[in-house]
């Protein structure tokens, strides 16, 4: 299992647990327990339930026959869109929250770039009656105002991050801090990013995705595996979800795609592939932005679940192998694909999304070829960034 | 015998040790800063190297490695700084920065420079003791360099055990669990907590950290402790009085 990480954590190179001591017990207290919950009868039949009755899967995967027309090929779309909140977000989510319960925990922090997975955090503590803060960025806050709304209205504490470029990274650096100084909180992580066994754990809980994507492609085509999966990345949790069960099989073309802003080498982007050098972030080893001195550049995307200056530690494997090929798309290709599968599919995707569908232009696609592309999200929540492109 | 293990040998109580953040309040004033904690009598100093995302610091140290920053300082000119203090500084210096700016310098050249510097001794937070055994211990120890290891009230007996056998400095007690700068006196639960370390009669020297900030907080941690680190109060006082009234932040607590 080459993709699987070590026992501490690493994919390759990449991962492990770097935090300061201050977190040493917290982080150690889940990696000891995360596989025995994860594995448990009681945990599976929680979980199961939960996604079905509450979230509302399995999500369909739906042949999109115009864009397919439009493309020359066979795109089925991963309708994660669907789900409860809005996003894949909710997956990992009722998934942490079960296990922050099997551990005790009555507090939950996150952090948020978009606000989706603020809103599935808040989401499930309402649910589950636990006490809930969100850190997210002062520009984050502002340009992603219908999330904000919806985790006050949850119940949620929403705390701006004032430091840095105020967007995700320093989101989640103020989460960090907050959990050195409340240890008995649980940081519900939303991304496959973090000390180990965060990255671990968010994919095993995002896997849901992949594992539907089989019976259903098996279902709907008579072969369970696609040609290619493209997928968003960030810190790269939907992608690791609609990756995870294909990872080993390497006929599936896998395509992961980052935000190149204004343009990769325009100095305001977030194609953390292209531009980052292996550095050690927000806890685990990976790929990361930076300057020639080790500091963390600003990422930039239009896109707020996007401008994160890093990935998640399989990602960068992925990368590193050539088990993924690594694409990217600027906010203009970005908002065009969003536009265009408004119009041809009647579904107005997330703004992360759309950098998914936007590669497809840039593809050589054949008639026959299967190509699955995970619909992270919708797009309510970027309605405002859509009507100032509209009015363009 | 590296340089703190000597100091402990002349001096091993009522140690006090300042953290300052190199290129803070200015770019030049690294030298100056160091001159004249020196000339005020302080017992070791530990040096800050800016950095962009400070996981385990407060505002105050995050705030003043933000202008450090803008004021244009780096690894090349920290080291060049210090260099320049090398001949005439007697005060032993530790270099403190997080594990990605070592990475990126280069692990060999980095460690180069620090000798160079005349600095054998680090803290690097986010270096995790596993990566610490797998690699770092033998790195370190070919350029005659000690690791500070720190613990927190949540540190397990076992660990510490662990950590004391591979400190040769000090070990760091980070007095509370928090980010650096919490403010308030040292409660009950705190001293219980000292207590507790110093009756693991532990090889290793002692240093308290995180939250002391006056002469009342050194004077309680110093009955534990060989001495204590001050960082976010010596910040804040630099930041408003500027680097040629810094004895007037020392004097009172070591008077």
């Amino acid at each position: 299992m080459k993709f699987q990480p070590t026992k501490e954590g690493y994919y390759g190179q990449f991962g492990g647990a770097f935090i300061p001591e201050l977190l040493y017990p917290n982080v150690k207290e889940l990696e000891d327990n995360y596989l025995k919950i994860l594995e448990s009868d009681e945990f599976q039949k929680e979980y199961k339930d939960l996604l079905q009755h509450y979230v509302g899967r399995p999500s369909p995967l739906y042949l999109a026959k115009r864009l397919s027309e439009k493309y020359g090929a066979t795109i089925y779309l991963k309708r994660e869109d669907l789900n409860h909140t809005g996003a894949h977000k909710v997956n990992n989510t009722i998934g942490q929250i079960l296990v922050a319960k099997h551990l005790g925990k009555t507090k939950i922090i996150a952090e948020t770039g978009a606000g989706q997975h603020g809103v599935a955090t808040a989401t499930v503590c309402a649910l589950m009656n636990l006490e809930c803060t969100v850190f997210m960025g002062e520009v984050d806050i502002k340009r992603q105002a219908p999330n904000v709304a919806r985790m006050k209205m949850l119940g949620a504490k929403v705390v701006a991050a004032t430091s840095g470029s105020k967007t995700l990274k320093d989101a989640t650096n103020e989460a960090i801090r907050y959990w050195i100084q409340n240890p008995e909180t649980y940081y519900l992580i939303g991304s496959v990013v973090g000390p180990h066994p965060y990255p671990d754990m968010v994919a095993r809980l995002q896997a849901v995705i992949s594992e539907e994507m089989k019976a259903q492609l098996k279902e709907q085509t008579g072969n369970e595996n696609p040609d290619t999966i493209i997928a968003c990345v960030g810190g790269g949790s939907n992608a690791a979800g609609a990756f995870y069960h294909y990872l080993e099989n390497e006929k599936v073309e896998l395509i992961a795609v980052e935000a190149a802003g204004l343009g990769v080498n325009s100095g305001e982007s977030a194609a953390t592939s292209q531009l980052g050098e292996v550095g050690v972030i927000h806890g685990s080893k990976t790929i990361l932005m930076q300057d020639e001195y080790g500091q963390i550049v600003e990422p930039y995307s239009l896109s707020a679940g996007l401008d994160y200056p890093g990935v998640g530690p399989l990602h960068a494997y992925l990368f590193e192998t050539k088990r993924a090929k690594f694409m990217n798309a600027t906010d203009k290709e970005a908002l065009d694909a969003a536009f265009e599968l408004t119009k041809i599919e009647g579904i107005i995707p997330a703004l992360e999304t759309a950098h998914a569908l936007a590669v497809l232009p840039k593809m050589d696609l054949k008639k026959d070829q299967v190509v699955v592309i995970n619909l992270s999200g919708r797009g309510d929540k970027d309605l405002e960034t859509y009507i100032n492109h509209l009015e363009k | 015998m590296n340089s703190i293990q000597e100091l402990f040998q002349k001096k091993d109580k009522n140690l006090l040790s300042i953290y300052f953040t190199c290129g803070y309040p200015n770019l030049e004033d690294t030298t100056k800063v160091i001159s004249e904690l020196e000339k005020s009598g302080v017992d070791f100093i530990e040096v800050g190297l800016p950095y962009s995302d400070p996981l385990a610091d407060g505002p105050t140290i995050q705030d003043s490695s933000q202008k450090a920053l803008e004021n244009g300082i780096n690894l090349d000119v920290i080291f060049e700084q210090l260099l320049a203090l090398k001949s005439t500084n007697k005060t032993p210096l530790i270099l403190m920065g997080y594990l990605n700016q070592m990475l990126k310098f280069g692990e060999e050249k980095f460690c180069q420079k620090v000798v160079d510097c005349g600095i054998d001794t680090l803290i690097l937070p986010d270096l995790p003791m596993i990566e610490y055994e797998n690699h770092y211990k033998q790195l370190f120890e070919k350029y005659g360099l000690t690791n500070v290891f720190l613990i927190t009230p949540h540190t397990s007996e076992e660990r510490i055990r662990k950590i004391d056998s591979y400190s040769k400095a000090f070990i760091y007690v980070v007095a509370s669990a928090s980010i650096t700068g919490a403010k308030g006196e040292i409660s009950n639960q705190q001293i219980a907590y000292f207590e507790r370390i110093k009756a693991m009669n532990l090889q290793s020297k002692l240093i308290v950290g995180f939250g002391i900030s006056d002469k009342s907080t050194f004077n309680t941690a110093c009955k534990y402790a060989n001495g204590t680190i001050i960082g976010s109060a010596f910040i804040k006082y630099l930041g408003k009085n500027g680097v040629d009234k810094i004895d007037g932040f020392i004097k009172p607590i070591i008077s």
